[in-house]
């Protein structure tokens, strides 16, 4: 049904809602005693991580595992990768081991696309440089949907560094499809270039968005950026981007606010922000599982 | 009371005529009860802005003064002046500019806009910060490190997007370090003969021609500080001609005076 999840642009809108009804199903089975489908028995899922993300990585061995998979984790650090093995001579060797599906994390954007031309099995991007992330964009509608009941029509601001943001990209096309209005926040230097033949609205002035938000989402901003004179202090950056108390309360009251994590609270987001009962960041974790697991179910159960 | 009728002055430098000035805006008919002003003679224009003065203050209060600079702006028919960022400690802080202004307040004669540094210190290291002395009192939308170039490529690209969120300007002084080195006058024939230093134009121009083009790229506002050479002009028309937002100031003795002058070793017109 699905071959490979490289780009949250391969999905249109009845394929993207599938996963999500697909997702709900999955969550119904999270709650229950056993929580493991027999699904994928004997289906081999291949985690290959080229940077360290504890969180990415358990969020799909544990959704490969509940569909009853058999996992390897394949971490490029310590092993023949960090030796000069190439991207394809890797790709081979799984081939090889007959992994029905490869879930790869690399720090180049691009390297799932060359490794989907690579291997006959399925190719799922984990987050590639600052390209994409599409199963984080996927959670995100998901946990949208969940909170405010519907996607067509919401109107959601992605607050900070859109110009390296992963999320940003893979949220910015799949909100489109699935009907969203989508404003970037950020300052001019943490936009790329060519961003006004996006399908999203511009703003350099948080203040004047949030009250007409349906959601907010906060982007990480990495302290090195400071450094490469992107703005010009955290106290400014947090002055004029960050999310706190005072800027929650011009958001609509049914407002959420959203954040992918790892969070840097005092920076994009304060702690009463994060902690707040509007806050969906724990949520969006749980829904990780839900979705990861209907994304591997879709490519793979069908093929049994 | 502030009525006035400017007699016979040459409005524009065109035919004489009566001004009438009503509660201190100007009229179309003659105000009752007006105080008659004899400008015969004289020339009417708007009140000017100058936008590249150095007021010294805060930290040489013994070379100008925010005041005496606006009694000098005003007397010459200034209206308003923008206070370049060279002070000690450098304009680089919400804290300086809204001093600045203040002060210009105070003194009271013209507007005084003061003009914020780009990097901390004029040190052309790190950006300053251009957003909390944008939402200031002072509401600064003119960054210069006047007086140092911003030399380096990534910072002026950066600062130049940067500002774009509340439509501000970089006014850069226009000189690549490494070719103005021990620099006394302009390269050419006379500094040959006399054996001194010379400052090349290319030294102006290159920074001229990659600030346009980073202006352009990024879709930003650029202002060139003291344009001295014909080159320099081209460049200018160039960026101007490709719809880029660029804009430029000459200074009287750039445009009359000529390097032949430094014949007499005259350090003065270097
Ligand atoms: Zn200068």
């Amino acid at each position: 049904m699905i071959e490979h999840l490289l780009s949250s642009s391969d999905l249109d809108l009845e394929t993207a809602t599938l996963v999500l009804d697909t997702a709900a199903e999955m969550a119904a089975v999270s709650g229950r005693e056993v929580k493991k489908l027999p699904t994928l028995r004997g289906r081999t899922v291949v985690n290959l991580f080229y940077e360290d993300s504890t969180r990415t990585r358990i969020s799909f061995e544990a959704a490969a595992k509940r569909l009853s998979a058999d996992v390897i984790n394949f971490a490029a650090k310590g092993s023949s990768v960090s030796k000069g093995e190439s991207l394809k001579d890797t790709a081979l060797t799984l081939q090889a081991m007959g992994a029905d599906a490869v879930v790869i994390r690399h720090p180049a954007s691009g390297a799932p696309h060359r490794l989907a031309g690579w291997i006959d099995g399925s190719v799922v991007n984990a987050g590639d440089g600052t390209h994409e992330h599409p199963t984080q964009a996927l959670l995100d509608a998901y946990t949208m949907r969940s909170r405010l009941g519907r996607l067509e029509g919401l109107r959601v601001a992605l607050v900070g560094d859109v110009l390296h943001s992963r999320v940003a990209r893979s949220n910015v096309w799949l909100l489109r499809t699935l009907g969203a209005e989508v404003t970037l926040v950020a300052p001019p230097t943490l936009l790329p270039v060519g961003v006004d033949s996006w399908p999203v609205q511009v703003s350099y002035d948080l203040d004047s968005v949030l009250p007409k938000l349906d959601v907010v989402m906060m982007l990480r901003v990495q302290r090195e950026r400071m450094n490469a004179s992107f703005f010009p202090s955290v106290r400014e950056y947090s002055r004029r981007y960050g999310l706190d108390a005072a800027r929650m309360g011009a958001l609509p009251e049914h407002a959420i606010v959203m954040h992918p994590g790892p969070m840097i609270r005092g920076m994009e987001i304060s702690p009463e922000v994060a902690d707040s009962t509007r806050s969906t960041i724990v949520e969006q974790v749980a829904n990780g599982v839900s979705v990861r697991m209907a994304v591997l179910y879709l490519m793979l159960g069908g093929m049994a | 009371m502030n009525n006035w009728i400017i007699s016979g002055a040459s409005v524009l430098g065109g035919e004489p005529a009566d001004i009438f000035v009503r509660d201190g805006v100007i009229a179309d008919s003659a105000p009752d009860s007006a105080q008659r002003l004899d400008a015969t003679g004289l020339i009417a224009l708007p009140g000017l802005v100058d936008l590249h003065t150095h007021l010294r203050e805060p930290g040489r209060e013994d070379a100008e003064t925010v005041e005496t600079g606006s009694r000098a702006a005003a007397l010459g028919g200034y209206t308003a002046v923008c206070a370049m960022a060279n002070t000690d400690p450098v304009a680089d802080t919400a804290g300086v500019v809204e001093q600045v202004w203040r002060l210009g307040k105070d003194a009271g004669l013209v507007d005084v806009q003061p003009i914020g540094a780009v990097t901390v210190g004029l040190a052309g290291e790190r950006l300053a910060e251009l957003g909390a002395m944008a939402t200031s009192a002072a509401r600064v939308r003119v960054f210069s490190d006047d007086g140092h170039c911003v030399h380096d490529p990534v910072l002026m690209r950066r600062a130049l997007e940067y500002v774009k969120a509340f439509d501000g300007v970089i006014a850069q002084h226009a000189e690549e370090p490494r070719l103005t080195v021990g620099a006394q006058m302009n390269e050419g024939d006379t500094s040959a003969r006399l054996g001194l230093a010379g400052w090349p134009a290319v030294a102006e121009e290159a920074i001229i021609a990659r600030d346009v083009l980073l202006a352009g790229h990024v879709n930003s506002r650029l202002h060139i500080c003291h344009v001295s050479t014909a080159g320099s002009v081209e460049l200018i028309r160039w960026a101007k001609s490709k719809g880029w937002r660029v804009t430029a100031e000459v200074t009287p003795h750039h445009l009359l005076l000529t390097d032949d002058l430094v014949e007499g070793y005259d350090p003065v017109f270097r």
